[in-house]
């Protein structure tokens, strides 16, 4: 993806954007999801998949598959449900009372919601990296070694000292930090807290890691780390991020899932989507007319 | 006239003041000629308010002046008079007068006509000294009132004086719960000075013996008193440290089942009951300590073939622990919430069970506010009476025996202090020394919490 082909939809959103509102009726344009939901080589599969709050329905039959060792970017304006789908994946919203999931989720053939299927473990296999960097309020060494000793992954404090040297640089964080590794996380500035917390997850070697706007609170030039980092990161992990930069997406994803209001709309091959919308919804999406 | 009645006048010219005042600035208002523009002026209610404060302060102030020097000027007159009659009273003068004060009018034929005829002059000064002090008040409450009501102008600061007011309202609050706790650590202060002055401190603060009867003549049985206070202090921290044994585990535990596991319904039930234990009146506790827990542990004992004292350390701090266990938990809720659901979130996401999200990383960072809280019920432990008085008894043991019989600081002072007693002997004098031993205390344990805490504390933000 480079910048010329982004440029292109960019531009044209800004000529055209002339003041009147854009009202997109969603009931009059949605009829399936557009694209190609399979995809060859798939880590996660779900099929038919329903979550409400309560009473409200945050989402409507989606079928996703996320590809092993890609970059999967879940986009969309704020309250399309792309969060509370990616949290359904290792089961964080079990601990919500009001939230009933619905639908098929295989990881590797295994169902994740199946009785026999322990949260716990799920969630050492598919990690999650949050919005907001939140490091525990431990030292840099204690934040990395705090999943790594709860799973008793090491038999040896030197083996325990490699592991965390391993995900800091795996991180790209430990050249920064290699000499205050006892001091506190939360002393970090806010991309190096980022980035811990990225080692913290890697250091456990789940399958897959869900990354819930992770560069949201960041300034650009961590931002542009995290997304160097990722990309490095897809090697030998899969990744699922939702994001609400469509730059972000372009850049650090291979297929992309635009939500909106709950369903999904279309998904596709990256660079399909932002240069080729087939729907009528995503194209107004990423040429910035609403959301 | 009444003091009733004197504050009600006052309250009625403030609010004269207050409307006329505040209608003064309307019509003001009212006269100004339109400016085109909008400007924004200070509401006359403002006015209204200043102009009522200035017609009731300057009075109550000079009303405090008043009494405080009426009595001393009362009792000057009454002594010139005592001496220009040739009366002899000597030493005693303040107690003559109090009898005099103390002469009720329909009993009056039945005293002696020397005591009558200054009855009559102490009744005639009263009341001149009542007049004269409201009408002087009124005076000033009047004068001020008109003078401020002719004063004030659109162009007066009302609102900011108004705010002022407020601030030295809430300022003399503020100053009046400080000048309190000054007071009383002094007096405390001040009495121990006198007890040192006649039990040296070293052998009340290391002496092993505790027994404050002190013998009022020469032949009387026991008149060597020992003011020991070790086996007080002993009886104290072991009472402390039991409860502590009990609520500390007991609070932890139920405030983490309540912030973590608990459904939001279990929750909101659960917790208010909780809360009631810290409602119930401590003398309950100790019926319920002194008749019930207590015959049971001794039952208990002597079935394993131990001998339990029928009022013992267990049993009271059994039921102290009990009684302290919502300080603890209450607290250790509220900072057990206060920790970000990202802090859950992130150990959760990375497959910690909900127990080691709790012991590794929940607690930890709420661990300032735990330790606030224990602090909190340590201090309850140590100040409380009622219980120990039922449950414990009042031999003053010296030991760490919990199935023994001790007694505490608190309780000891309170047998100290009641009844008659007269103020100058060692044994009242011991109460106060006590008492600010205590206080020492907590102060010491307070500032060693406080290290700890900022020692130890995990920050998160």
């Amino acid at each position: 993806m480079n910048e010329l082909m982004m440029a292109s939809p960019m531009a044209r959103a800004k000529s055209e954007l002339t003041g009147n509102q854009v009202n997109v009726s969603l009931a009059a344009t949605f009829e399936h999801t557009v694209g190609t939901p399979c995809c060859d080589n798939p880590k996660i599969q779900t099929k038919n998949v329903d979550v409400f709050y309560a009473e409200n329905h945050a989402i409507q039959d989606v079928s996703l598959d996320m590809g092993a060792n890609e970059v999967t970017a879940l986009i969309g304006p704020s309250g399309c449900g792309k969060s509370t789908y990616l949290r359904c994946l290792n089961r964080m919203n079990d601990s919500i009372d009001i939230c009933k999931v619905s639908g098929d989720f295989i990881l590797d053939g295994e169902d994740i919601y199946a009785k026999s299927q322990d949260p716990v473990l799920l969630r050492a296999r598919v990690g999650m990296v949050f919005q907001k960097p939140n490091p525990f309020p431990k030292s840099i060494y204690d934040n990395v070694a705090y999943g790594l000793r709860i799973h008793g992954l090491t038999q040896n404090k030197a083996e325990l000292d490699d592991m965390v040297e391993d995900s800091l640089r795996k991180a790209g964080l430990f050249e920064e930090v290699k000499d205050r590794l006892n001091a506190a996380g939360t002393s970090l500035s806010g991309g190096q807290q980022q980035r811990l917390c990225i080692a913290r997850t890697i250091a456990i070697q789940p399958e897959v890691i869900l990354m819930d706007e992770p560069a949201s609170a960041l300034d650009p030039i961590a931002t542009a780390k995290t997304e160097e980092l990722i990309a490095e990161l897809k090697e030998n992990f899969t990744i699922v991020i939702v994001t609400h930069s469509m730059q972000q997406a372009a850049r650090v994803s291979q297929r992309t899932a635009y939500f909106h209001m709950g369903r999904l709309i279309e998904v596709g091959e990256t660079d399909q989507i932002f240069t080729n919308p087939q729907h009528e919804l995503t194209e107004k999406y990423i040429t910035g007319r609403f959301g | 006239m009444s003091l009733i009645t004197l504050i009600f006048l006052l309250l009625v010219l403030a609010m004269f003041t207050y409307f006329i005042g505040k209608q003064k600035i309307y019509a003001q208002y009212q006269a100004q000629p339109k400016s085109p523009g909008r400007r924004i002026l200070t509401l006359p209610k403002y006015f209204g308010y200043v102009a009522a404060m200035w017609s009731l302060f300057p009075a109550l102030l000079v009303w405090m002046l008043i009494e405080l020097i009426e009595a001393p000027l009362i009792n000057h007159q009454i002594t010139n008079y005592l001496a220009s009659q040739q009366i002899e009273v000597g030493e005693n003068l303040s107690l003559y007068l109090n009898e005099i004060k103390n002469i009720e009018a329909s009993h009056l034929a039945d005293i002696e006509p020397i005591k009558q005829a200054i009855y009559h002059r102490y009744t005639q000064l009263n009341t001149l000294a009542n007049n004269s002090k409201n009408v002087i008040v009124m005076a000033i409450a009047l004068l001020m009132s008109i003078y401020i009501l002719k004063r004030i102008k659109v162009d007066t600061a009302a609102r900011k004086i108004f705010e002022k007011i407020i601030e030295l309202i809430l300022l003399m609050a503020a100053s009046i719960a400080i000048m309190t706790t000054i007071g009383i650590v002094l007096s405390v202060l001040f009495e121990s000075v006198r007890f040192f002055g006649e039990v040296p401190v070293m052998q009340f603060m290391f002496g092993l013996e505790w027994s404050p009867q002190t013998a009022i003549r020469a032949d009387q049985v026991g008149s060597s008193a020992a003011f020991g206070a070790v086996p007080l202090f002993l009886g104290t921290l072991l009472i402390s440290f039991i409860a502590l044994l009990v609520a500390v585990p007991l609070g932890l535990f139920s405030a983490i089942y309540l912030s973590e596991y608990a459904s939001v319904k279990f929750r909101t039930v659960a917790k208010p009951i909780l809360e009631i234990l810290a409602g119930i009146p401590t003398v309950v506790y100790g019926f319920f300590a002194a008749l019930t827990v207590a015959p049971f542990i001794r039952n208990l004992g002597e079935s394993i073939g131990l001998s339990v004292a029928s009022e013992s350390a267990l049993a009271a701090g059994l039921v102290m622990g009990i009684m302290i266990i919502p300080f603890v938990s209450s607290l250790a809720d509220d900072v057990l919430s206060a920790v970000p659901k990202t802090m859950r979130e992130g150990s959760l996401g990375l497959g910690a069970t909900q127990s080691e999200t709790i012991t590794k990383v929940l607690l930890p960072a709420a661990l300032p506010g735990i330790v606030g809280g224990v602090l909190l019920a340590a201090s309850r432990a140590i100040g409380e009476t009622m219980i120990v008085v039922m449950a414990a008894g009042l031999a003053a043991n010296l030991t760490v025996n919990p199935l023994a019989a001790v007694t505490t600081v608190t309780v000891q002072i309170v047998t100290l202090l009641t009844g008659d007693q007269e103020f100058d002997s060692a044994k009242t004098l011991a109460a106060f020394a006590l008492g600010l031993m205590l206080f020492l205390t907590t102060l010491v344990l307070n500032m060693i919490a406080l290290y700890v805490v900022r020692k130890y504390r995990e920050q998160y933000e």
